[in-house]
C-alpha cells in the first residue's frame, strides 16, 4: 500500500523504507483547547500536534501572528503554550503525559494564577 | 563530585571522547540538555561516507546506536535533560535540570561538544507555521516518525538540502523541488544525483521571496537572483507547498565558548566564529577541550576522531596514559582527521583548522 | 500556482560522455560479456567501502581515498554486492546481453512500496524522466544490504547505459 494512504488524514509515518517503525506504543490522549486529540507515550507535545494537523500553537502579543514549530530542539522558543497551567512552555522537548492539558497561547500568557 | 573530565553534549565528538577517555581509567561524566543521546546522529538514515574507520557504508543512526551501547559497556555516566549553562574559572560546571532546578559539578578537565547550530534565511512569511529547519524535519520524521508536510520545498542545496529532500520522499512527501541560491549545487554531486533520479527538480540561482498562506504555509513565492544574489524582477513564480524546510548552513553551537572566555575566531569555511584551539583539541582557556561540530562544522567522521583526540590528550594530560603510547595514537587520529579533510570538499576546512592551530600557539 | 518546480541545472547528472571518461568504464567488449559493474562517481570525496566489500576486489581506491574509484572489469563477475553499501547510491551493475532483446540493469532502491518481480513499470533516465517500459525480474533485499534494495530491471537493449531508475 502507497505511505499516503496507509497515512490516511494523520501525518504519522505508519511504514518507512529504513527505520523501524514501532506498532507497539502505547496510546495516550492529550487535551488540546478542550479537544482530545491522540498521542504516544515517549513523543513530544509538538509533534503529537503536528501529526494530528494542528500547526498553529499561539499568537504573537503585538501583531497576533500565528506560530508553531521552528527549530524543534528547544531553541527558538516558537512552538511554547500553556501545559497543565503552566504558560511558554516549550512543546517540542516535553513529552506528553496522559491527561495533559495543552492550550494555545495569546500572547505572553499570564503566570499570577501560579503563586495564589 | 568531582569529575576528572566533564563532556557537554553526548553527540557523535562527546561519546567518542568518553569512550576513549574512560577506556584509560579517566572519570568521566558526559552531561547532555537532549532526553535523548547521540545528537545529530539519529536524524541521519543515509549511509556515510569515509573509510571502513569511520564506520562508512553504516546509516548514521546504527553509529548512533553503536556508540550508545560502547558507552554503556564503559558504565560512562550519562547526566540527560540537564542543560550547562555556565562554565566558571575555576571549572565549576553549573547546569539546570529540566525538572529538578539548578546544580553544579567541579571538573578537572571539560570537553565542550555542543555540536552545531542551524542558520536561517529571514524572508516574509519566515515564520508562519510550516517553515522549518531542515534539523526540524528531520527530528520529525526519524525520531517521532510524523510527516512534516504532504508538499515540501526545500531552500539550499548543500550536503543537508538534498539529503532532507530524500529523506522527506523516503518518508512519503511529495518533494517539490530544492532552491539554491547560489548557480551550483553546493553538495556532493551524488547526493543530487539520488534525487533527480527521483524526478525532484533543482532549481539553481533562485531563493525565496515569501512565504504565503494563513495562518500557516500553503506556498511559496521564488525568485531567480543574479549573481550578486540580487532578485531578477518579474522572474517571480508561486509555487504550492505546506512545508518549507531551510537547510541554509550550520554554524558552531559556542555559546558555552564565548561565556567561559576561549578566544575565538571568525571562520567561514568552518560555519563561522570557532573556538582557537591546538592540535590537541585545547582551547586559549587551560583545561578546556572542544571537539565536533562545535570547533568547526565538518562531519561526523571528523567529530568522532576529534573527540578521541581530546578524550586521549586529556588521559595523557592526567597521566593515566603514557606519553609514548599517547603520542602514537595522536599522530594516528591527526593522520585519519587530514586524510578526511583532503579534496574539493575538505581543503578550505583543512586550511581554516591549520590555521586555527597556527592562532593558538602565538 | 505551480504544483512542482523545474530543473535549471545539471546537477546530479553525469553525461555519457563524462562517464565513459572514469576509470573503469566497461569497454564496448567488456559489456558483451556476463553482468559487469558501472561506478557512476565523479568527485574526490574520502570514500571506499566500494573497495572494502568487492569479493574479487576488483574494485580500486587506495590512497588517498579521496581517489575515484577504478575498475578490473575482468576481475568484476557482476555480483552486485557494491550496489548496496556505496553511500552515494551510484553504482549499478549491467547486464547488456541479457537476453537477444533486453538489458538487464541492477540498481538500488530505498523507497515504499518495494517493486515486485513481474511488474511493469517505467524506466527512467538519470533525470528521472520515463524513456521505456521495464519489467522487474529480480529484487534483492536482506539484513546485509541494510535495507537498500537491489533491483533488477529489464529493458530494450537500446536503454543499456541510459536506465537508472524506475517509477510506477
Amino acid at each position: 500500500m502507497k505511505q499516503k494512504e496507509a497515512r490516511g488524514i494523520e501525518m504519522r509515518i505508519l511504514e518507512h523504507p529504513i527505520l523501524d517503525i514501532s506498532k507497539d506504543r502505547k496510546k495516550v490522549t492529550i487535551i488540546v483547547d478542550g479537544k482530545n486529540v491522540d498521542a504516544f507515550e515517549g513523543e513530544t507535545i509538538a509533534s503529537a500536534l503536528y501529526a494530528s494537523g494542528i500547526k498553529v500553537h499561539r499568537t504573537t502579543a503585538k501583531f497576533k501572528e500565528p506560530r508553531g514549530v521552528f527549530c524543534n530542539k528547544g531553541r527558538c522558543t516558537d512552538c511554547i503554550m500553556k501545559v497543565d497551567g503552566c504558560p511558554n512552555v516549550r512543546t517540542c522537548n516535553t513529552m506528553v503525559r496522559d491527561g495533559m492539558i495543552v492550550e494555545s497561547l495569546e500572547g505572553r500568557g499570564e503566570w499570577e494564577h501560579l503563586y495564589e | 563530585m568531582n569529575n576528572e573530565l566533564v563532556i557537554i553534549g553526548a553527540g557523535p565528538s562527546g561519546l567518542s571522547a568518553a569512550i576513549e577517555a574512560s577506556r584509560y581509567g579517566v572519570k568521566v561524566l558526559v552531561i547532555d540538555e537532549n532526553d535523548r543521546p547521540g545528537g545529530q546522529l539519529f536524524l541521519q538514515t543515509h549511509k556515510f561516507f569515509g573509510s571502513r574507520h569511520h564506520s562508512a557504508g553504516v546509516r548514521g543512526f546504527q553509529i548512533g546506536y553503536n556508540l550508545l551501547k560502547e558507552a554503556e559497556d564503559q558504565g560512562i555516566e550519562l547526566l540527560l535533560g540537564t542543560t550547562v549553562w555556565g562554565i566558571f574559572p575555576d571549572l565549576k560546571v553549573a547546569f539546570s535540570r529540566n525538572t529538578n532546578g539548578n546544580d553544579s559539578v567541579d571538573a578537572k578537565n571539560i570537553l565542550i561538544a555542543t555540536g552545531a547550530l542551524e542558520k536561517a534565511i529571514f524572508f516574509k512569511g519566515w515564520t508562519k507555521p510550516g517553515v522549518m529547519g531542515a534539523g526540524a524535519a528531520q527530528n520529525m520524521m526519524h525520531v517521532y516518525w510524523v510527516l512534516p508536510g504532504e508538499k515540501a520545498l526545500i531552500v539550499g542545496a548543500g550536503n543537508v538540502g538534498l539529503i532532507v529532500a530524500y529523506q522527506l520522499a523516503q518518508a512519503g512527501a511529495d518533494v517539490i523541488g530544492v532552491i539554491e541560491m547560489l548557480p551550483r549545487v553546493q553538495g556532493y554531486q551524488v547526493h543530487a544525483g539520488k534525487i533527480r533520479r527521483l524526478g525532484i527538480p533543482i532549481l539553481t540561482s533562485s531563493t525565496i521571496q515569501e512565504a504565503l498562506g494563513d495562518p500557516a504555509v500553503e506556498g511559496a513565492r521564488i525568485v531567480r537572483v543574479d549573481e550578486q544574489g540580487k532578485p531578477v524582477q518579474g522572474s517571480e513564480l508561486e509555487v504550492a507547498c505546506d512545508l518549507i524546510c531551510l537547510a541554509v548552513g550550520l554554524k558552531p553551537f559556542d555559546e558555552l565558548c564565548w561565556s567561559s572566555g576561549i578566544d575565538m575566531k571568525y571562520m567561514e569555511s568552518l560555519g563561522g566564529y570557532v573556538p582557537i584551539h591546538n592540535e590537541s583539541m585545547e582551547t586559549t582557556k587551560p583545561s578546556v577541550y572542544v571537539a565536533g561540530d562545535v570547533a568547526g562544522v565538518e562531519e561526523a567522521n571528523t567529530a568522532m576522531e576529534e573527540g578521541r583526540l581530546a578524550g586521549i590528550a586529556i588521559a595523557q594530560k592526567l597521566e593515566k596514559l603514557p606519553d609514548k603510547e599517547a603520542d602514537q595514537l595522536k599522530t594516528e587520529i591527526r593522520q585519519r582527521l587530514e586524510h578526511l579533510r583532503l579534496g574539493t570538499f575538505g581543503e578550505e576546512r583543512a586550511k581554516a583548522k591549520e590555521m586555527l592551530v597556527k592562532l593558538n600557539s602565538k | 500556482m505551480l504544483d512542482k518546480l523545474f530543473n535549471t541545472s545539471n546537477d546530479g547528472i553525469l553525461s555519457i560522455k563524462r562517464i565513459k571518461q572514469l576509470l573503469g568504464y566497461p569497454g564496448t567488449e567488456r559489456f558483451e560479456k556476463n553482468p559487469v559493474v558501472v561506478i557512476e562517481c565523479d568527485q574526490d570525496i574520502p570514500c571506499n567501502p566500494c573497495e572494502d566489500i568487492c569479493p574479487e576486489r576488483a574494485i580500486a581506491v587506495g590512497t588517498p581515498i579521496t581517489n575515484l574509484p577504478s575498475v578490473d572489469t575482468n576481475k568484476c563477475n557482476g555480483c552486485t554486492m557494491c550496489i548496496s553499501i556505496c553511500p552515494g547510491l551510484c553504482i549499478f551493475v549491467v547486464h547488456k546481453n541479457y537476453n537477444s532483446t533486453e538489458s538487464l540493469v541492477y540498481l538500488p532502491y530505498e523507497m515504499l512500496p518495494l517493486p515486485e518481480k513481474g511488474m511493469i513499470v517505467e524506466g527512467c533516465d538519470r533525470k528521472g524522466e520515463p524513456v521505456c517500459k521495464a519489467r522487474i525480474e529480480r529484487v534483492i533485499k536482506g539484513k546485509k544490504l541494510q535495507k537498500t534494495a537491489v533491483v533488477a530491471v529489464a529493458i530494450p537493449k537500446e536503454y543499456f547505459e541510459i536506465v537508472r531508475a524506475i517509477r510506477f
